[in-house]
């Protein structure tokens, strides 16, 4: 059954709402059609500030955009609704397209509210809503000139703070006695006055505006306040509240809540069948609700009716809410202003360093109600989840739970949630954190989605790691403080070119087995040099030691490259002779390429001089790097195939061979949809449409089995290549140790959007580079065993031992099972401890 | 003390190993960043191989460690002791250096 929903609003909720019903209607229930006014998808309105001095819009799109390339839903950016008509079950596009909905979701939003004063619709005022009004208000801005914010609550601060950051000189106008009236009562809003007129933001509460005069120009001149203040000023931003978008409520006979809104029983639903409200448009019992967290818990219940999952109420809201304002924490939760009966009020104002928290306690002083908290709210995200709940501990060691005992995170009940946004408990995290699901706080964003909306409970979310003993330092090991990131951008900047001079320079002692391999690493990345010259050689892994795999007995595998899995019948010849020579096992991997186990170390030149010699190369199977390129026959063979993909299988193993990254990399590329090569499965995986190439990223196989995500759609060969080349290196440039591309795309806060915004937009200007970075590469590539069996002096180091070069270790045995050899089980001895004495070399150095 | 030659010292650089036959033993030849010389067996405690000379040589907290390559447990240069299961050590062997060229005594 196919039927259509219209959702009208894609903000915030829109999107949510959008998402969730994508989640639950695996059967494919609904076909989506979203109508969103403004020009981008939506993006996150509560980071708006954002945008204004260090966010691109890129960055403030809303995870989950995916689901707009999903066939089912049909995003219509640009396009609003003018009309609805319940009658009919239609809606009139303001793009004159009328479309049919089986069920309807309201999700308008609210707009700013302007008061109605004289000249408020002159040139030069502004509100403070959508991406274009920041745009609008960056263009009108002026360097060391007035500007005037009218609202003193949490958006208007936002907004004095943004034009602070634009170098003006803000002021704010507020009706109330106090700022941020609704949240902070009057000890808390004294204590914040004092703290944004030192940020350099001119306070003027119990103030409003009288008059916008107008100058010569045309525009604001000047503003007078009721309390006779002139500010002169061409620049003014209303942000005095919001009022719900409920103007199509007409003409569809809806009814509206008493302050406005689409009045709304507890489900959500209108008078009219089929039709829903969400969000800040709507008046749930006639009451509307301003913060995304009950949108969001709106949207899942309605996302729930709409899947068939019963009638799920909108279970109430949660109002607190947290500003950030720099070197300003705001915080209000719960019952703030102690307005229940008999409520106990807990306060402690410190005057000198500019903090006042206050707690809002039951009767009996045993439950939390509410508080406040200004100057310092690091305690809010704790206390938050405790409202409605017993006090774990003493009001003043929550307060100042490092002064000693009770307080922090662990004091927090295990149902308690922690991200309200997502509804996520502390037992939900403590469960993927101690099940190993999670391993940091991008682990845990994308195993529990907390932390992904308003982002207020990431600092919990550390605590939460902290608590369960997990480090969250990036520092590499106890020899660099900085990240592999970190160490990869000092090399390049600084063109340091051995392990001693950087770690004399950025580390302390000698290194370990975590740093050498990952320096080693970074310098074949940045060089041409072989990675077994010199020093080099002494930073590497086993496996890159002896440029093959060691297995469990101390023996290796050789694994020579056969890009794309094709190979003729006389080097699988060859292959054979060599196994047979050497008396070695030999596997088909699951990369399509021949493996041969159970060399010795001083086996291993002479067997690569047969392969090298038959026309093979190293296949890399050792090393942190491009392994294989996995393909099906394509249109060479295939009755179904559309393109050539062994063609292009081999193009790209070829090009981005010897390519040394964070961890190995893995790819594929399918000739049709049917996808034999299971390129989704793999780092990155091309799969062949009718018009070129789909490419998808981060996926693969493994511990932590993922699918890739879908980079670009209906790419020529050409820009094929090019995109790969720049998603390649900024892998390898930016990746953490061992992390692969999945892990690497989810640590991004918007994870793929993003990686999509820097390789295939360019929003950070540095394709050029990835790209000539990667050509350096391809031209510097040789083959390492080629290069090795040339020179004698990294031969040499291919012996069993230095005293006796021909001798086999005796510790190596082998049985035989299936007709092939097998490593011999080992019986391990009980340590025997020969020597107690320990002998240094000073000691006894003759 | 019965000294044996095992190589000279260019064939060993610092911060590497190698594998070396005494008497029918198995050692690990170290040299370190700071040149000093130790001697440790070179079959790893935990999987049998003959393969501790291959691991990476390093220090960890200013105590000088070579991790083994199968499963990355380290062990101090000095006592052979591994540092993160103490319990298991790997034996030392006296060595020494003389006329450009590394002995260990094997009995």
């Amino acid at each position: 059954m196919n039927r259509t929903l219209v959702v009208i609003g894609h903000g915030m909720v829109g999107h949510r709402l959008v998402e969730e019903v994508r989640e639950r209607d695996p059967e494919q229930h609904w076909r989506i059609v979203v109508l969103g006014e403004e020009p981008s998808p939506a993006y996150d309105r509560v980071g708006l500030s954002a945008y204004m001095t260090e966010a691109t819009a890129e960055e403030l799109m809303l995870t989950g955009q995916e689901v707009h390339r999903d066939e089912r839903v049909r995003l219509r950016t640009g396009v609003g609704a003018e009309r609805v008509d319940p009658r009919t079950s239609t809606v009139l596009t303001t793009a004159g397209e009328s479309i049919h909905y089986d069920a309807l979701v309201l999700a308008t939003g609210s707009r700013p509210f302007v008061p109605p004063v004289e000249g408020a619709e002159l040139p030069g005022c502004h509100v403070y809503r959508t991406l274009d009004d920041l745009d609008g208000i960056r263009a009108a801005s002026e360097a060391g000139a007035e500007g005037v914010v009218v609202g003193g609550g949490l958006l208007g601060l936002e907004a004095a703070d943004a034009l602070r950051k634009l170098g003006m000189r803000p002021h704010v106008v507020e009706f109330a006695p106090r700022l941020m009236p609704v949240q902070v009562d009057e000890g808390g809003g004294a204590v914040l006055g004092r703290l944004v007129g030192e940020l350099g933001i001119e306070v003027h509460t119990g103030a409003a505006v009288d008059s916008v005069r107008e100058g010569t120009h045309g525009g604001v001149s000047a503003v007078s306040l009721t309390d006779g203040t002139v500010i002169d000023t061409d620049l003014l931003v209303f942000s005095a509240g919001i009022r719900p978008r409920d103007d199509l409520a007409e003409s569809a006979g809806l009814e509206r809540g008493q302050r406005g809104g689409f009045l709304v029983d507890n489900s959500c639903r209108t008078g009219s069948a089929g039709v829903w409200a969400i969000g800040e448009c709507a008046a749930v019992e006639g009451r509307c609700h301003g913060l995304v967290a009950p949108g969001y818990q709106m949207a899942s219940a309605v996302a729930d009716q709409l899947t068939g999952r019963g009638d799920t109420e909108f279970g109430g809201a949660d109002e607190a809410t947290k500003l950030k304002l720099v070197g300003v924490d705001v915080a209000g939760f719960g019952d703030a202003h102690g307005r229940s009966d008999g409520a106990l009020e807990v306060t402690y104002a410190n005057n000198a360093a500019g903090t006042y928290a206050k707690l809002v306690l039951d009767d009996d002083a045993s439950t939390l109600l509410g508080g406040v908290l200004v100057g310092d709210a690091e305690t809010y995200g704790t206390l938050r989840p405790l409202v409605g709940k017993p006090l774990p501990a003493a009001p003043e060691q929550l307060l100042f739970p490092d002064a000693g005992g009770g307080g922090g995170t662990g004091a927090l009940p295990e149902d308690a949630t922690v991200c309200s946004c997502h509804n996520v408990s502390k037992a939900d995290i403590a469960g993927v954190i101690s099940s190993g699901q999670a391993e940091d706080v991008a682990g845990i964003k994308s195993c529990t989605k907390a932390g992904t909306g308003c982002g207020s409970c990431v600092p919990m979310l550390k605590s939460l790691l902290d608590e369960a003993g997990v480090v969250t330092s990036n520092a590499l090991c106890e020899h660099f403080p900085q990240s592999r990131s970190e160490l990869f951008e000092i090399v390049r900047a600084t063109g340091v070119k051995s392990f001693s001079e950087l770690i004399s320079r950025y580390g302390t002692g000698r290194g370990c087995d975590i740093c050498k391999p990952a320096v080693a690493s970074i310098l074949a990345g940045l060089s041409d040099a072989h990675i077994l010259d010199e020093e080099q050689a002494t930073l590497q892994d086993t496996n890159d030691r002896f440029l093959a795999n060691m297995q469990r007995n101390g023996t290796y595998s050789v694994v020579p490259r056969v890009p794309a899995g094709e190979i003729t019948p006389d080097k699988l010849i060859t292959l054979g002779q060599v196994a047979t020579e050497f008396g070695l096992y030999t596997k088909i991997t699951g990369g399509q390429r021949v493996d041969m186990f159970g060399a010795r170390v001083e086996q291993l030149p002479e067997i690569w001089r047969r392969l090298v010699d038959a026309g093979f190369e190293s296949g890399h199977a050792y090393g942190k790097a491009l392994r294989t390129v996995k393909s099906c026959v394509g249109t060479d063979w295939c009755r179904y195939g559309v393109q050539d993909s062994v063609s292009m299988a081999i193009r790209l193993e070829l090009r981005y061979r010897g390519l040394r990254a964070p961890h190995k990399i893995k790819a594929g590329v399918s000739g049709c949809a049917r996808e034999c090569a299971e390129a989704r499965s793999k780092d990155f995986g091309v799969i062949a449409t009718e018009k070129g190439w789909n490419l998808y990223v981060g996926g693969n196989g493994g511990f932590d089995p993922r699918h890739s995500g879908l980079l670009a759609s209906d790419l020529d060969d050409e820009r094929l290549v090019v995109l790969l080349d720049r998603f390649l290196m900024f892998y390898v440039r930016t990746a953490e140790r061992l992390q692969r591309t999945a892990g690497w795309i989810e640590s991004f806060d918007n994870g793929v959007e993003h990686v999509r915004a820097v390789v295939v937009d360019d929003v950070l200007g540095i394709a050029s580079d990835l790209e000539d970075a990667m050509a350096r590469h391809i031209s510097d590539y040789t083959d390492e065993w080629a290069a090795v069996l040339e020179d004698r002096e990294k031969l040499s180091r291919f012996v069993s031992f230095v005293n006796a070069p021909e001798a086999p270790d005796p510790t190596i045995e082998f049985t035989e099972e299936r007709g092939q050899i097998r490593p011999a089980p080992i019986d391990l001895p009980t340590p025997v401890v020969e020597r107690d004495r320990e002998f240094s070399s000073e000691e006894v150095s003759a | 003390m019965n000294w044996q030659r095992i190589c000279s010292e260019s064939d060993l650089p610092t911060e590497f190993g190698v594998a070396a036959l005494v008497d029918g033993h198995t050692v690990a030849v170290f040299r370190t960043a700071t040149d000093e010389v130790y001697a440790l067996g070179n079959v790893d405690p935990f999987s049998g191989a003959g393969v501790i000379s291959r691991g990476i040589v390093g220090d960890r907290e200013g105590e000088p460690t070579v991790s083994s390559p199968m499963h990355k447990q380290a062990f101090s240069l000095r006592s052979g002791q591994c540092l993160d299961e103490p319990e298991t050590r790997l034996p030392t062997y006296p060595v020494r250096r003389r006329a450009e060229t590394i002995e260990i005594a094997a009995s």
